[in-house]
């Protein structure tokens, strides 16, 4: 998956996207940041990204891999599939705008371009951690997004900020919920990209500043505080793009 | 821990509970040693840990001082920063009355928790406002420390009502963070997974903007 791991590289702000690249090219680094970060846990954070890098590093994880299902990872195994499910429906959507060819300008493109392989990788980085947890990653859903690419573009934009600002509240949701520390350090790293995901589609979509009482057709930040979502009021929203 | 290897010296000089920062970070990762079951050999200390709750307080604080240098960065900006257009002024004043906000939570919260808020630091943004390139810049940076900042520091959260403060509003800098890229004409996320930064990385990042 070397496609999907590519990570944009932004003249004006090295630091991020090198420092990851290092971190997965340089075991003595990746050691440097699992002891910078306290323990043995960020392994299993860090192996999330490092899964959807198609990494092939044979070294010991001393995370819990290999462990089978018990009641301590099965909530945890749940909200994942959850997580599954949206980063599935999100990843989907993205592919069928790009290629319904409604996005003409550049600029629109490439952000399309660039989220919807985001959204890949968060599929490949769950599927590889419910593996790595005992559990069976849940298939990707049929979905219907025909009638809002009939729509047209105003609509698609529009649909994909509530999408994202669903994806951001659904993940805010679940954190006080994840018992596991490592899994809730990799929530918390996607929870924040779809975050960034939202403010984006909601400028595209000419949200203007809001007071917090936007909700999923909210604004650019909606408020100070964002709002989270819980699982049943999140599959409502997302039913009608459901097959 | 040495002094010496302390970026940032004045915050290290912030105490709570008693504590400076440099114990602070100690315990953190004794903490997450031991949550993450790495120290079991180490009982004791852990049991100490456990039956402790001012690390949240401690974070919090942390947290407090990011959202004070936020809120006065762009208190300052919106008064100093010359050649803005009428929608990155409308940004500005929405991004410090945000921060604001957190900051008035934070020290909410704090309080809440037995604890004592730290004390708004004095900060020195030197040419930061000097055009509007470099206040978008600093800004940008700003932002996503702050983002990576909160996401280091949640899973060591132990309430889950903290974590949900935290969460709420780290949701937040990563929607600033977004926007401020945009006006920028970079990337608004260019990463697939958000960094998570230890402490020393965020207050390197944050030095050279505290004076005293």
């Amino acid at each position: 998956m070397p496609e999907q791991c590519q990570l944009q590289v932004e003249g004006t702000f090295p630091v991020t996207d090198s420092a990851l690249r290092e971190l997965a090219d340089d075991p003595s680094s990746r050691k440097r940041f699992f002891k910078m970060l306290g323990g043995a846990g960020a392994v299993s954070a860090f192996s999330i990204a490092l899964a959807a890098c198609g990494d092939d590093d044979d070294e010991k994880d001393p995370a819990p891999a290999a462990k089978s299902p018990d009641d301590s990872n099965q909530s945890d195994l749940e909200i994942l599939n959850y997580a599954l499910t949206l980063e599935f429906l999100e990843a989907d959507f993205y592919d069928k705008v790009i290629a319904s060819g409604l996005v003409k300008d550049p600029k629109v493109v490439t952000i399309a371009k660039k989220f919807g392989s985001t959204e890949q990788t968060h599929v490949e980085a769950l599927t590889a951690t419910i593996k790595k947890l005992g559990g069976t990653p849940v298939s990707a859903p049929a979905t219907k997004f025909e009638p809002t690419l009939d729509k047209g573009l105003k609509a698609v934009i529009e649909t994909a900020a509530t999408v994202e600002n669903l994806g951001a509240a659904a993940y805010l949701g679940q954190a006080g919920n994840i018992k596991s520390k490592e899994v809730l350090a990799s929530a918390l790293a996607i929870h924040t990209v779809e975050a960034r995901h939202a403010a984006a589609l909601n400028t595209l979509a000419g949200r203007g500043f809001g007071d917090g009482k936007g909700g999923l057709k909210g604004a650019l930040p909606d408020g100070a505080f964002a709002k989270p979502m819980d699982m049943k009021a999140v599959m409502a929203a997302i039913k009608p793009f459901l097959a | 821990m040495a002094s010496s290897r302390l970026v940032a010296p004045e915050l290290a000089t912030i105490k709570v509970h008693g504590m400076t920062r440099e114990s602070f970070l100690l315990r953190s990762t004794l903490a997450a040693g031991a949550a993450y079951g790495t120290l079991s050999a180490t009982g004791l200390i852990s049991k100490a840990i456990a039956e402790s709750s001012s690390g949240d307080v401690d974070i919090l604080n942390f947290a407090l001082t990011l959202e004070y240098l936020e809120t006065e960065f762009y208190t300052l900006a919106a008064k100093d920063v010359k050649g803005l257009s009428d929608y990155e002024t409308k940004l500005t004043e929405k991004l410090r009355d945000d921060e604001s906000k957190h900051v008035d939570a934070l020290t909410a919260t704090v309080k809440d928790l037995g604890g004592k808020p730290v004390a708004k630091p004095t900060f020195d943004f030197g040419g930061a406002f000097g055009s509007r390139a470099s206040y978008l810049k600093t800004a940008n940076t700003l932002e996503d420390t702050g983002v990576s900042a909160y996401n280091g520091a949640a899973p060591m959260i132990e309430s889950t009502d903290v974590l949900a403060a935290a969460g709420s509003i780290v949701q937040i800098e990563a929607r600033h963070a977004a926007l401020i890229r945009l006006v920028r004409n970079v990337a608004p996320a260019p990463r697939a997974f958000d960094k998570a930064s230890e402490m020393d990385a965020v207050l390197k990042a944050v030095k050279p903007f505290i004076a005293a």
